[in-house]
């Protein structure tokens, strides 16, 4: 049924259709939204045979659902930015444990400073926790993504974060097609744990293991993720099938066709790159567009595939690795090793920044003219940056750096006192 | 015949030997029959009073709710000691995820067996000090707030054992820890406000809340049992002595355990909903030295020139513990 509703809405709905047994919910700023929706559905009797349980943190919501999933019960739970980070303890674990429970990100920052809006180090932080990391494009496809996530986690018994652009997709409403519980049901079978708490066939789950086995352990939690390389297009493909939607896979590509410059990127703004590169296209340059779905497994072949042939490659990342560059970019880099060919690491919207399609054309044309440096943050205030920096030269006691730019910049409430 | 004085109590303490008991009132441990959820051949060290505790608790679980058991347990001794694969000594269904969320993992359990309506199954968390006052006490709040279906079971030997003897906050003033030791003008373990959880967990309005201690484990059964019939959160704290971090005789943990309930300095009571409900009063009460001149964390307050103001702070610790739970009896 097609519904005009909010992007985490649309998720709770998604949820909700995935018949979860335990949902464990704390509150962080942009996801809340989403198990506010869930919770009303359990008190109001319209999701049923479920569990929702209001913790005290988010370290204690991943844990409650580690606890749930190892006992055999479908688990869920939701939360961005500092939240993934005070339960990363429990993000290892539960993938080391190969519980298949299902994660919302709505994307966000990470401070300090402090800051509510959209990139994606939250999730990029955990990128090697041993989740799968599937991150959506459109409401649409987070809708899609969270169904073809259980029945992935459950598959392979590995945990699945669905990675949503904070507001951006979370608070944006959106017309969304929401499957009807007979196809859902047709689609995802109930939830049988390759392990669990029983009393009539006790085990002990989660004990020590030395350095005999510890390698072996690791390598097949690896192994699991280059299974769902194959496994996460052949479920695509099932969905397609089933609801009649592409939605998830590995990677989309979008006019790639012959051409010089492609940019990859994750998440919504790859909604933005396809306009720039449509009006890119009517003026005859040669410019196509790669969105990740699944950054974890990395789809290395996949984007070799499609990238190759290019001259150039512009990665759009909203995250960086400090001191290195760009998180995105490595994995590209490694996908085309061996194949001599330009890259560009652009980072771009950290903390909500608005990525406009006037930049990206900009940055794109300077791209096609190879004038672009290997790095680059885009839209980035380079008088304010230098003038910050020149202060630090001669001041010891600074102050905090934030306050000082935002009153350089003359915000309006750098005007009051 | 002329009259012979029959001695129902053991040397030296005021254990009835099971066989002058009828069966039904006998101890779990007292069963052939019994479950031995411990298993033997864990690693635990000589002594450990941890081990001897979680034995005792976990087969009166068992037996009160006819083996339908799941534990989580804390990271620390008790999951080290008793698990690294492939071996194990649990026999019953049993989960380690972190160190500070087993209160947490638990709660997640019993939702599911909720939710999959296997509701006869029950569920106990497990941890030592530091996985249950420090690191694993927002969990633990958290899920006695919820008034979740855990029995949560700490076992406190009063430091960071598994680490190698580290300071929690359950550490006692003036013991020597690896992180707090006996050097400098005040030697051992700060004398703070201390943090008494069983207190804490009271204040939750939990409907039970008791302590007991591996010197009293028919008191220790009874309560175990008494909780498994109460559903909600329920919180049991242990003493329970360890002799590597103690500096004392792997013999002595009974002996230690008895003198710290005996000297007041361990008070063992009940309470329902908020309220002390039971106590168990001290029959021949000692002076704190007895209890501390054992164990080498000890040691510094009784050097050549014993540390009388601080073997004082002990005593006024004991007693008034003694005073706030009527602890000489009525």
């Amino acid at each position: 049924m097609r519904k005009q509703i909010e992007g985490s809405r649309a998720v709770a709905e998604a949820i909700a259709l995935s018949r979860p047994q335990v949902i464990c919910a704390y509150p962080i700023t942009p996801q809340t939204h989403i198990v506010e929706g869930l919770g009303e559905m359990v008190k109001a009797g319209e999701l049923t045979n479920c569990e929702f349980i209001n913790v005290e943190s988010e370290f204690a919501a991943l844990s409650v659902a580690i606890g749930a999933s190892a006992a055999g019960a479908r688990a869920y739970t939701a939360t961005s930015s500092q939240g993934l980070l005070f339960m990363a303890e429990a993000v290892y674990n539960a993938a080391g444990l190969g519980l298949p429970i299902v994660m919302t990100i709505g994307n966000r920052a990470i401070g300090a400073p402090i800051n509510i809006w959209n990139d994606h180090s939250d999730s990029m932080s955990m990128r090697d926790a041993g989740w799968i990391q599937l991150f959506a494009e459109t409401n649409q496809e987070a809708l899609d993504l969270h169904i073809q996530a259980f029945r992935l986690a459950e598959e392979l018994s590995l945990p699945v974060m669905v990675c949503m652009d904070g507001f951006i997709l979370t608070h944006a409403y959106e017309r969304v097609d929401v499957p009807s519980q007979e196809q859902v049901d047709a689609y995802l079978p109930p939830y049988e744990p390759r392990q669990v708490l029983d009393t009539g066939n006790p085990v002990s789950i989660g004990a020590m293991v030395g350095p005999e086995a510890f390698m072996e352990v690791r390598y097949l939690a690896h192994h699991k993720q280059l299974r769902a390389l194959q496994l996460i297009p052949q479920l695509s493909a099932l969905y397609k099938q089933q609801f009649g939607r592409d939605s998830g896979g590995l990677i989309r590509s979008y006019r790639t066709e012959g051409a010089e410059t492609i940019v990859v990127s994750l998440g919504s703004v790859n909604g933005t790159v396809q306009e720039v590169i449509d009006d890119m296209r009517d003026a005859g340059t040669a410019i196509g567009s790669v969105g990740i779905c699944s950054f974890r497994p990395f789809p290395l072949a996949a984007l070799r595939d499609v990238l190759q042939h290019a001259k150039r490659v512009v990665v759009l990342e909203k995250c960086f690795a400090v001191g290195l560059g760009g998180i995105v970019s490595d994995g590209v880099r490694n996908s085309l090793s061996g194949i001599q060919l330009k890259g560009y690491t652009v980072v771009a919207g950290l903390g909500g920044r608005s990525i406009t399609k006037a930049s990206l054309r900009q940055l794109f044309e300077d791209a096609g003219a190879d004038e672009l440096e290997q790095m680059t943050f885009l839209d980035l205030n380079a008088d304010v940056v230098s003038h910050e920096l020149e202060r630090e030269t001669h001041t010891r006691r600074t102050g905090p750096t934030a306050e000082a730019i935002l009153r350089r910049l003359g915000t309006v409430g750098s005007q009051v006192g | 015949m002329e009259l012979q004085t029959v001695k129902f109590y053991q040397t030296g303490t005021f254990t009835v030997g099971n066989r002058l008991l009828a069966e039904d009132e006998r101890s779990v441990q007292a069963n052939t029959e019994r479950t031995n959820s411990l298993n033997s051949g864990h690693r635990a060290c000589q002594g450990c009073g941890e081990a001897l505790g979680a034995r005792y608790a976990i087969d009166a679980a068992m037996r009160a709710t006819n083996n339908q058991i799941i534990a989580v347990n804390a990271t620390g001794c008790l999951e080290v000691f008793s698990t690294p694969y492939p071996e194990t000594s649990w026999q019953i269904p049993w989960i380690h995820s972190l160190f500070g969320n087993a209160a947490a993992v638990a709660s997640g359990v019993v939702a599911a067996m909720r939710v999959t309506g296997k509701t006869d199954i029950r569920v106990i968390a497990q941890g030592g000090d530091g996985g249950t006052t420090d690191i694993g006490f927002g969990c633990l709040s958290g899920m006695f707030e919820r008034n979740d279906d855990v029995l949560y079971l700490c076992y406190d030997n009063e430091a960071y054992m598994n680490t190698g003897v580290q300071r929690s906050s359950a550490t006692p003033p003036a013991a020597r820890t690896a992180t707090t030791p006996a050097i400098g003008p005040d030697p051992g373990n700060v004398a703070g406000t201390g943090k008494n959880v069983p207190l804490i967990a009271m204040a939750h309005n939990i409907p039970y809340v008791a302590t007991a201690s591996v010197a009293n484990l028919r008191d220790l059964e009874f309560k175990v049992t008494k909780a498994m019939g109460i559903h909600g959160a329920r919180y049991i704290h242990i003493h329970v002595p360890c002799p590597l971090g103690w500096g004392s005789a792997p013999a002595d943990t009974i002996r230690i355990a008895r003198l710290a309930v005996e000297s007041g300095l361990f008070p063992l009571f009940e309470a329902e909903h908020g309220e002390v409900t039971g106590r168990t009063p001290i029959r021949q009460r000692v002076p704190v030295d007895e209890y501390l001149k054992l164990q080498k964390r000890f040691a510094h307050l009784f050097g050549k020139e014993p540390d009388t103001a601080r073997i004082a702070q002990v005593q006024a610790t004991a007693d008034r513990n003694i005073a706030r739970f009527g602890l000489l009896g009525d």
